[in-house]
């Protein structure tokens, strides 16, 4: 392999609850093999570059000491994917493009160079998208790597939290071409599920994205928005939910408000980091959650 | 109280307000009690509101500064709050209980935080 994880350490993470998902656990409806890959991919999300507040007293290093990390990796990732909400939101539309622009030069330090991003509502909301286009380009699109097809899709340029009609028919327009046992990675930025609607983990019309994808067997849909570690399933279709780069929130429901877990000073990065997603063959997802810093 | 351009909106939000909370006649209900909620960047006003079980009553959003949005997910309600048009929507609750009010339209840092309760009473 060359994901740098040995049979025994994919077998290890199989043992721990929540962070190893293979074909097992979610098999293939028709029983038809998926393409065969064999690679991983590192998955950031929720920077929120420009962020200042007690929840994170570090924001300002909290991201660069990551890109630290994930440059340290052993066995490189064939590309990296930023799942949205960048930088964290101004009104000030002139701070917006700053906060962008030194988020695109501290991320231009990893190692590598394969690196596709995609917005959150505090990146795109208050401005249709407008700035973040311009460090970016568009806020969906599609690539293949290996046998795999990737789609990013955009619930947040729509501050209603909408991907809309016209992105409802970009997306089934592609998956016309898509056969039902084709390998399906979708990247979005909130839950295309219900999450927990009382705080707003949502997308208005998650629902109709979640009916354009239920005919194919393997997709699995990796998101941010939420700021910690998260595993839903629809029907066949996986749900993964990444921590964040600046302050974990707490999980859905467990108490009134959606208020920042404080800081403790103590474990200063503790519910922050990112992710590896090893794409094994046969449907398998193994999925690591890597520390802001090496211990 | 309620004018021509409200009534307008009332009958622009009751397709959204269907289901639990549905939506009546002004005029054939004048009794409905009526409790108005102002929104502004980042809270709602009142952020705390009583009901009781089996009362309908006439939610009646206004906005100060821009376009917010209004949702109750326990309800299935939701409508968009927009400047200068009072937003009327019925709702009889069926059960008791507390139940959260949030703004579902992206408004700015602070914008996670703008929500109130409805205590609904047996």
């Amino acid at each position: 392999m060359q994901t740098g994880y040995d049979r025994r350490e994919f077998l290890r993470l199989g043992g721990i609850a929540g962070v190893a998902f293979a074909s097992g656990l979610f098999p293939a409806a028709g029983g038809a093999q998926a393409q065969g890959s064999d690679f991983h991919f590192v998955q950031f999300s929720d920077t929120h570059w420009g962020y200042t507040g007690p929840a994170n007293p570090d924001a300002a290093h909290t991201l660069e000491k990551a890109v630290e990390t994930v440059n340290g990796l052993a066995a490189q990732p064939d590309f990296i994917v930023f799942t949205g909400d960048l930088t964290h939101t101004t009104d000030d539309p002139k701070e917006r493009r700053a906060r962008l622009k030194r988020f695109k030069e501290i991320v231009s330090a990893l190692r590598v160079k394969d690196v596709r991003f995609m917005p959150g509502e505090h990146d795109a909301s208050l401005d249709r998208g407008e700035a973040y286009k311009e460090f970016f380009g568009a806020p969906n699109y599609t690539f293949d790597h290996k046998g795999v097809h990737f789609i990013a899709l955009d619930n947040v340029s729509d501050p209603a939290a909408r991907v809309g009609d016209e992105q409802l028919a970009w997306l089934a327009a592609d998956l016309k071409q898509r056969k039902p046992e084709d390998r399906i990675v979708v990247m979005t930025h909130r839950p295309l599920f219900d999450l927990y609607p009382s705080w707003d983990w949502a997308t208005a019309d998650g629902a109709k994205v979640m009916e354009l994808l239920m005919p194919y067997r393997n997709v699995v849909v990796f998101y941010g928005h939420i700021h910690q570690e998260h595993h839903h399933v629809t029907g066949h279709i996986a749900h993964h939910a990444a921590q964040s780069l600046v302050f974990p929130l707490p999980a859905p429901g467990s108490q009134p408000r959606r208020a920042p877990l404080p800081f403790d000073a103590a474990t200063p990065y503790r519910g922050l980091g990112t992710r590896d997603v090893a794409v094994g063959v046969a449907s398998s997802y193994a999925l690591k959650e890597l520390p802001v810093a090496k211990a | 109280m309620i004018n021509r351009r409200t009534t307008l909106r009332w009958l622009a939000a009751a397709p959204v307000a269907s289901g639990l909370a549905a939506a009546v006649g002004l005029a054939a209900e004048p009794a409905v009690r009526e409790i108005r909620i102002s929104a502004k960047k980042f809270e709602f006003t009142p952020s705390s509101v009583t009901a009781r079980v089996g009362e309908p009553v006439m939610l009646l959003l206004s906005s100060e500064d821009r376009i917010h949005g209004f949702k109750m997910p326990d309800f299935n309600l939701r409508t968009d709050i927009v400047p200068g048009v009072v937003t009327a929507v019925q709702l009889t609750p069926d059960r008791a209980g507390s139940f959260s009010y949030f703004c579902d339209i992206f408004c700015g840092d602070g914008h996670e935080d703008m929500g109130g309760t409805m205590l609904v009473e047996g």
